[in-house]
């Protein structure tokens, strides 16, 4: 079914279009691969999706009732199963990488509820479940500031998986690894799409390749080709300009 | 029962037993040595200076949760403080005026009738602004339980306005710095105007005398005083750490380093950053409830701007983040500032010129804290963090 249904969406910044006419159905569960130039508009449409910025024109809907989320702020987007990971890590350096992943962790999220939350069992279990799949089991008790680049990219994936949300939108997730943290990246990403969807908005095509998923090419804030990898990469306007460009 | 202790919150924060049990000795040692309950080498003013600055010190651990934690440089905290004061100042000058009027006329050979009473005691209290009716926000003057609940109300639902509209807005940084800054300026003015009905510039006097009790002296009184300061901070330090642990204190920290990413994450950080802002305002305004009566006059110059900006240099000064950092600040500054600013630091005579602490003092801290600023940003309370970690 589709969970996510994006349709008509423009927007533009100070007279420049960066979103144009954009129109995507994420279903779920679906892995989905996001593609384009830089300056294509692919942070902007998470932006869009996750209440960051307000579209001109278009409809975002989701879930069963069809719910507009134009409506929403972030934090009730991302109470209704949305979940972000930036293109710049960003997790909060000055705690600890359990602390990070306790903060996301699916519990209410109303200052009193917090205020008043003890420690559970189940909280603490899922925390090191989390944990061993990025790989920080070790790194728990941890500034999260002191990690490495790669696992900080993970951290975020952690407090996105933390927060057990429908839908994940991951932005450039490989970034700054080196190939045997992309190929753990991978996995994890294709795990997750098991049971939910999962947007990765990413450039390096071998990452693409190993996601092994359907490809949407967005170019100047639309749509240009979806398919297959094999299917977009044999099309003629997305060689045009975008494989293209790159060779040049 | 060992582990119901291991649970609780104190045994996961040792950082707070020792503070609780050095505020402990400190008071202790204070009351020994007093005039009132001990042996009389501490003198009642002095003992009265010290009460005042632990007041100064439960107001700069509400300003460290507030910036230090959460992040909102809050430039208006010592107008609550201002509230707190007014409100317990209005019980203590109309009941102490109403016991002297009521003696005074008890003199006469008819009984005054209640009307008579009451045009006696508001000319007292409102001749020196040329009036003599009460104004409305005296109704309740004469209740000590009503204005003590004014002591939380006003600061707190003040807070709550002023911060729901600021925050709905997203009023960040320098913008929400200078907001707080016209709030307190704003109240500091309407007080000085004569028609405000807290006697303008005049401000409350007299407040050191407690209704009731006229026969006790001033070395007893400035001693139960000095306690239910060192009780108020004690509960307030306690309160505040609690806040600032576990999961509410990942949040608030995460807002203060990142709050768009915390509303990501399904937060809805207005609802917190309003949390904070009105429970530090109503521990500031209870903080400035027990300080007046020790400093016996409050007026309109005390909640001036120019006092919630010493209130965030002390907290700099301190140590942002931490909250004995914020005690130690406010403690140390204050104090320092009253020994050179009441003569205590002997001038300076350099021959073509003199240098008066008087007047120097402020040049002094100026400078001390732009040298905090660039470098000690951790402040005094840092150093502590310095010294265990060296272990
Ligand atoms: N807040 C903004 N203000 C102005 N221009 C913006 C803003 N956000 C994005 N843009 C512009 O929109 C275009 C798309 O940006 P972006 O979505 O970040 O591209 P991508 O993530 O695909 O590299 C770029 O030209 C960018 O400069
Ligand atoms: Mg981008």
């Amino acid at each position: 079914m589709t969970l996510l249904e994006v349709s008509g969406v423009s927007v533009s910044f100070d007279g420049f279009r960066a979103i144009n006419n954009l129109s995507i159905q994420i279903g779920e569960p679906e892995l989905r691969a996001v593609i384009g130039p830089n300056g294509a508009g692919k942070t902007t449409f998470m932006d869009i999706i996750t209440g960051k910025t307000r579209p001109d024109e278009g409809r975002v809907l989701w879930g069963e009732k069809n719910i507009s989320l134009l409506g929403l702020s972030e934090s009730q987007i991302a109470m209704e199963g949305i979940g972000r990971k930036f293109q710049k890590p960003t997790v909060f350096e000055d705690q600890t990488v359990r602390e990070n992943l306790a903060m996301s962790l699916k519990n209410p999220r109303g200052p009193l509820a917090v205020l008043l939350h003890r420690k559970t069992a189940e909280g603490a279990a899922r925390i090191e479940e989390i944990a061993e799949e990025i790989g920080l089991t070790e790194h728990l008790a941890r500034r999260a500031g002191v990690l490495s680049h790669g696992q900080k990219q993970w951290l975020e994936i952690g407090m996105l998986l933390a927060q057990d949300p429908r839908l994940l939108l991951v932005d450039e997730p490989a970034a700054g690894m080196t190939t045997a943290e992309r190929e753990h990246t991978t996995d994890l990403l294709r795990r997750a799409a098991q049971t939910r969807a999962v947007v990765v908005v990413e450039h390096d095509m071998e990452f693409v390749r190993r996601l092994d998923c359907k490809v949407t090419v967005l170019h100047e804030g639309s749509v240009l080709a979806e398919g297959s990898l094999d299917h977009v990469t044999s099309d003629q306007t997305v060689i045009d300009v975008y494989l293209g460009r790159k060779d040049a | 029962m060992r582990n119901a202790f291991t649970r609780t919150f104190v045994y996961r924060n040792p950082s707070v037993l020792w503070f609780l049990a050095a505020l402990g000795l400190f008071t202790l040692g204070v009351t020994v040595l007093s005039e009132g309950f001990g042996i009389g080498v501490i003198s009642t003013s002095f003992v009265k200076t010290l009460g005042k600055t632990l007041c100064l010190c439960l107001i700069a651990i509400a300003m460290d949760v507030v910036w230090g934690y959460c992040g909102i440089l809050s430039l208006g905290h010592f107008a609550f403080f201002g509230i707190g004061g007014y409100a317990i100042g209005m019980w203590l000058m109309y009941a102490r005026t109403e016991g002297i009027v009521v003696t005074s006329l008890a003199a006469q050979s008819i009984p005054p009738t209640p009307q008579e009473i009451s045009d006696a005691i508001g000319n007292q209290i409102f001749g020196v602004v040329g009036s003599s009716e009460f104004p409305l926000i005296w109704a309740f003057a004469d209740s000590l339980a009503l204005q003590l609940a004014m002591v939380v109300l006003v600061p707190g639902l003040l807070a709550l306005v002023f911060g729901w509209l600021a925050f709905r807005s997203r009023v960040t940084g320098v913008y929400l710095s200078i907001l707080t800054q016209a709030m307190t300026l704003a109240l500091s003015l309407y007080l000085f105007q004569n028609d405000s009905g807290l006697r303008g510039n005049n401000g409350l006097s007299g407040l050191q005398n407690i209704p009731g009790f006229d026969d006790v002296p001033q070395s007893t009184i400035s001693i139960v005083f000095f306690l239910g300061s060192a009780l108020a901070l004690a509960l307030g330090y306690a309160l505040f750490a609690w806040v600032v642990s576990g999961k509410m204190g990942s949040v608030v920290k995460a807002i203060r380093d990142d709050e768009a990413r915390v509303r990501f994450l399904g937060y809805h950080v207005e609802s917190y950053k309003l949390f904070i802002f009105t429970l530090t305002a109503v521990v500031s305004g209870i903080a400035g409830a027990l300080y007046y009566p020790q400093a016996g006059i409050i007026n309109p110059a005390e909640i001036a701007p120019i006092a919630s900006i010493y209130l965030a240099v002390w907290v700099a000064i301190g140590g942002r983040g931490r909250l004995y950092g914020a005690v130690i600040g406010a403690a140390f500054v204050s104090l320092l500032s009253s020994w050179f600013t009441g003569g205590g630091a002997p001038d300076i005579d350099l021959g073509i010129y003199v240098i008066r602490w008087t007047d120097w003092w402020l040049v002094l801290l100026g400078f001390s804290f732009v040298a905090v600023t660039l470098f000690f940003p951790k402040g005094i309370g840092g150093l502590f963090d310095y010294l265990v970690r060296k272990q």
